[in-house]
């Protein structure tokens, strides 16, 4: 018998190597997150996913599949603490969700939609942030910036072009693209670039696609993020 | 045998396009079920200034100014229940762009910038309501029991939250049809 | 200071150090210090220099709170804002000297010459009020002598030409103990470990009980003995002299007198892991004893006590390497400041693996408190069992106290772990004492009622931080001060701590205002779980700390400050009318707006 741990009671066959997500997703079991793409190294950042193991609490993404371990993920706790990380990333962007491309394709809306996050409770911030048009294909729009860190993953790994980075610290972290005026279009970035397309909200976006898919055959319209999560997995 | 009391509702558009509140009207023939049970108060359907006392007060769009937060209260004064109705109630939507702007800036594109009707001068008739620094979200203001989130709200979830509220529950959507958009 | 990058100044700069991308902090340093700010043309030259994006340079050089991507003053003075200065009058300083040099906090005077900010505490507290210019405290501060400071600025007296005494660090040791009573002659140690093989030396370590100073309380000799075992291309030894715990300054005393201590600690650790490679995170408040620390190293150099063959022992090659910080708490965590080390933003990394394993640059790495080194130092020199006669069972030795606050005697204490807090509080002169926050910010509050508690890792542990407030204090300042603090120090890499901490200063300042509500109080408690429960590394988990310990001990001070209502609204309804009033000239009935209906 291969080696298991189990998740909310239920046991996840995990191999040397596997982060707890990873080992829940292969075996069909969606725990929330957004910073964690299974092409590149976890991040353990967006802290969505954050699961109590052995009664240790901890990001799923980064924690290792260890044989034994009893792992709580949804719980109502657990799913609490979710709920209010959501809302401190809508409040702390600019998520105008109606006039946004990415609505209905977008992991941060399904995953509150998963998480049924109907009434506000924190503050706006209504950050200044910039938009960058500069790119003929592509647009960066910071208002929408959950710093996940994917884009810079796909710059460098995927790509090998460090395109993007993360920069400053605190509540003033944003992204900076990597060209002599700082702005996209001056940048080596192309359409066919992995970091073009990784974005999980709206901030990088093809220009020229919005709303092309109508209403009612988006990402998210029928399928609810766990069920798009796992129906990829098994792809 | 005794007919149970009709709930009054009163409903708004506060810095709002009325979107929301045409999509109540789409909840088709659900109105005459509603209408079997409600009574209307403050409402664009009725010509009530001030809404007296209230089972449920939707509101829709969200506080651009001083009158909108006045009536915003009075209808926090005047309901049990309190709920946002769409996008702009909960997080100020598309009034809430202009937020990335300075206030004076805007008002001086708009009123001494730009050619305009007020002859360069920015109005200044007290009867005119005096605008907010900023769009705010109802729950910045008030204290609120429910919201309805969407762009507008379908007219299924419209009925679905307002079906548990008649029936005294909390309104409970299913995620396969809460939407922001 | 603000001349136009001169390529060849930029040279000896980067000449200075090696092109590789673990410079990047400390070249940034220097062109920081050297025209006051960072010119975009010299990040060009240095990315290119160092063949890294430009985005890469952007990156670190907007995250450490003491480079400037825009000129500042060409005196740039900097007020320690930690909740002891602020109780020794610092805000008053600093609105005196804006006034004096009619300028506003945080904004460059049109003419260039100056500006002033403020910015987390800078080890002063037991001298303060305290302050930076250009780098260099300036302690003591009164009114008379900011009149005096702002008439040399608007003179423009270089600061070599102020009085010299202004600049003054002075330690004062109020209780000495095992360590300080008896410190060991440098090279004591150094002959001690050579005399004995690696084995012998641990066990001693290990017979000392001796556990990290810096907070956590690892058992030193475990955390040496997993090193020496770790395979690694080579084996590096790392001292975290980033105190940014405010309230602490007993590292800035050992590093000012017993420096040759911490290097022959950190000597005789490399000995015993292998290491051929020492660094000294100095954080960047502590700039002004770089030079001082410099020529110690020096001196060692010379003495064959560092380099090459120490004591004639072959093989025995261990050199020690200063890098600044430059304004960020976080790298006070170790595994941020392994990344600051190796000239990125100080993000604490994923754990495991832990730095014994894989540390600086990927390799087997020890990272210790300046006090953890300075105490292994004299248990190498006189072996474990003193030290372990000292303290409790589970804390053994000595350890030292910065205290501050409302006390008559300030300064340095060395106690035995578990001494109560009343003895240390009747030792400093608190007679009147409300409440001691210990270990910092991160650390506890204690009340009256808990003075009877000790001391030590198993009771109330603590990273050295000992701040007293009397019956005068209202504690919920403390506790904002310290929200402010965390928020200004996260390094925002989790969503929890970058955005709560956030949301959790601005609702302290809610109910400073007395705008709060019943409902803000719940709310600051669920961010308070969520910090403490989603956090990625331990500023996320204890930036609750202040608010959570306050709330529970002292919750008539937030209670008093609540609107009495359910809800209150969550900004200032009639100042959101400003603008519209000021743009209109109205000032009817209609203009305003209660805060409450």
């Amino acid at each position: 018998m291969s080696d298991s741990f189990t998740l909310d009671g239920r046991a996840i066959p995990c191999a040397p190597g596997q982060s707890i997500l990873q080992a829940a997703s292969a075996a069909g079991v969606f725990i929330p997150h957004l910073c964690f793409h299974p092409e590149f190294r976890p991040q353990g950042s967006c802290k969505l996913c954050t699961v109590r193991a052995s009664g240790r609490l901890g990001s799923a993404c980064t924690l290792p599949a260890t044989p034994g371990l009893s792992v709580e993920s949804d719980t109502a706790e657990l799913n609490a603490r979710r709920r209010v990380l959501l809302q401190l990333l809508f409040v702390e962007g600019n998520h105008f969700c109606p006039a946004c491309e990415k609505s209905g394709d977008c992991l941060l809306q399904a995953t509150a939609y998963a998480l049924k996050i109907l009434t506000p409770e924190f503050v706006q911030f209504y950050p200044h942030r910039a938009v960058d048009a500069s790119h003929p294909d592509i647009l960066l729009d910071m208002n929408r910036c959950i710093l996940c860190g994917l884009c810079v993953e796909a710059s460098h790994r995927a790509d090998g072009k460090d395109v993007f980075a993360l920069a400053g610290r605190g509540l003033h972290s944003h992204i900076v693209v990597n060209s002599a005026s700082g702005r996209l279009g001056d940048s080596t970035l192309t359409a066919t670039d992995r970091a073009a397309h990784i974005c999980p909200v709206g901030a990088i976006l093809p220009k020229r696609q919005g709303f092309h898919t109508p209403i009612g055959e988006r990402k998210y319209d029928h399928k609810t993020v766990a069920e798009q999560e796992i129906a990829g997995e098994s792809e | 045998m005794t007919t149970p009391r009709k709930l009054r509702i009163a409903t708004v558009s506060l810095a709002g396009c009325f979107g929301c509140h045409m999509s109540l009207l789409d909840i088709d023939e659900h109105l005459l079920e509603l209408l079997g049970q409600v009574e209307l108060d403050r409402s664009p359907f009725t010509d009530i200034k001030l809404p007296g006392p209230c089972d449920i007060g939707l509101v829709e769009g969200g506080v651009c100014n001083a009158e909108n937060v006045e009536v915003l209260r009075a209808f926090r004064q005047s309901c049990k229940l309190l709920v946002a109705v769409g996008a702009c109630a909960i997080n100020g939507g598309l009034p809430a762009q202009r937020n990335m702007i300075p206030l004076t800036e805007i008002l001086e594109e708009v009123y001494h910038t730009s050619p305009g009707l007020a002859h360069g001068l920015i109005p200044n008739d007290p009867e005119l309501p005096l605008p907010l620094d900023k769009v705010y979200p109802l729950h910045e203001i008030v204290r609120i029991d429910y919201s309805i989130p969407g762009c507008p709200p379908s007219a299924h979830n419209l009925w679905q939250a307002l079906s548990d509220l008649l029936a005294g529950r909390p309104p409970e959507l299913d995620q396969h049809w809460i939407r922001y958009d | 200071m603000t001349e136009s990058p001169h390529a060849s100044t930029l040279s000896a700069i980067l000449a200075h150090h090696p092109a590789t991308p673990q410079a990047l902090l400390q070249i940034l340093n220097g062109i920081q210090s050297h025209y006051g700010h960072l010119p975009a043309t010299a990040l060009d030259a240095l990315a290119s220099h160092l063949q890294m994006p430009r985005s890469q340079v952007d990156a670190v050089a907007a995250f450490y709170a003491f480079l400037d991507l825009e000129p500042r003053g060409e005196y740039h003075l900097l007020f320690a804002d930690n909740i002891i200065e602020q109780m020794q009058g610092s805000t008053a300083l600093l609105d005196q000297l804006c006034r004096e040099l009619w300028i506003e906090p945080g904004k460059v005077s049109e003419d260039g010459l100056v500006s002033v900010g403020l910015t987390s505490c800078i080890g002063m507290g037991d001298q303060g009020p305290a302050l930076l210019v250009n780098q260099r405290p300036l302690t003591r501060l009164t009114a008379l002598r900011i009149a005096e400071i702002a008439c040399r600025i608007r003179d423009r007296v270089p600061l070599e030409s102020w009085p010299q005494e202004w600049f003054a660090v002075t330690d004062t040791i109020q209780r000495r103990d095992w360590l300080l009573s008896a410190p060991p002659q440098p090279g004591q140690a150094l002959v001690a470990v050579l005399a004995r093989d690696a084995d012998a030396s641990l066990a001693e370590l290990r017979r000392s009980g001796l556990r990290g100073r810096g907070g956590a309380g690892y058992p030193t000799a475990d955390k040496w003995a997993y090193c020496r075992a770790a395979t690694g291309a080579a084996h590096y030894v790392v001292c975290n002299a980033d105190e940014g715990e405010p309230g602490t300054f007993k590292d800035r005393f050992l590093l000012s007198h017993h420096a040759d201590l911490v290097f022959e600690g950190m000597t005789a650790c490399a000995r015993l892991i292998g290491a051929h490679q020492g660094f000294l995170y100095l954080r960047g408040e502590y700039r002004y004893l770089s030079g001082y620390l410099q020529d110690v190293l020096e001196r060692r150099r010379k003495q064959g006590w560092l380099g090459r063959n120490i004591l004639g022992c072959a093989g025995f090659d261990f050199d020690i390497e200063i890098h600044l910080g430059a304004g960020a708490y976080v790298c006070g965590e170790e595994s941020a400041l392994l990344e600051s080390l190796e000239g990125r933003r100080g993000i604490p990394r994923i754990r495991p693996p832990f730095p014994v394993q894989r540390g600086y640059l990927g390799q087997p790495t020890v990272i210790n408190n300046v006090e953890t080194f300075a105490l292994a130092c004299k248990i190498m020199q006189e072996g474990g069992a003193a030290f372990a006669a000292c303290g409790t069972a589970e804390s053994r030795g000595t350890r030292l106290h910065s205290v501050s606050g409302d006390c008559a005697r300030p300064g340095i204490y060395e106690y035995p772990y578990g001494v109560t807090i009343a003895e240390v509080l009747r030792d400093c002169g608190a007679d009147d004492a409300q409440a001691v926050q210990v270990g910092g910010p991160s650390g506890v509050c204690v009340a009256a009622v808990e003075f009877d508690r000790r001391l030590a890792f198993e009771d109330v542990p603590t990273a050295g931080a000992f701040m007293v407030f009397d019956h005068s204090r209202d504690l919920f300042e403390v506790a904002r001060n310290f929200s402010h603090f965390f928020a200004h120090e996260s390094c925002g890499f989790c969503t929890p701590c970058r955005v709560g901490t956030s949301l959790l200063r601005d609702l302290m300042d809610k109910l400073h205002q007395g705008l709060g509500s019943a409902t803000d109080l719940a709310q600051i408690e669920q961010l308070d779980a969520v910090l403490r429960d989603t956090s990625h590394c331990g500023l996320g988990h204890s930036a609750c700390n202040p608010v959570l310990d306050t709330l529970a001990k002292f919750r008539p001070a937030y209670q008093a400050r609540l609107a009495h209502h359910d809800f209150a609204p969550a900004f200032d309804l009639d100042a959101a009318l400003n603008a519209a009033r000021q743009l209109t000239g109205r000032d009817d009935a209609a203009a305003h707006l209660e805060q409450q209906p």
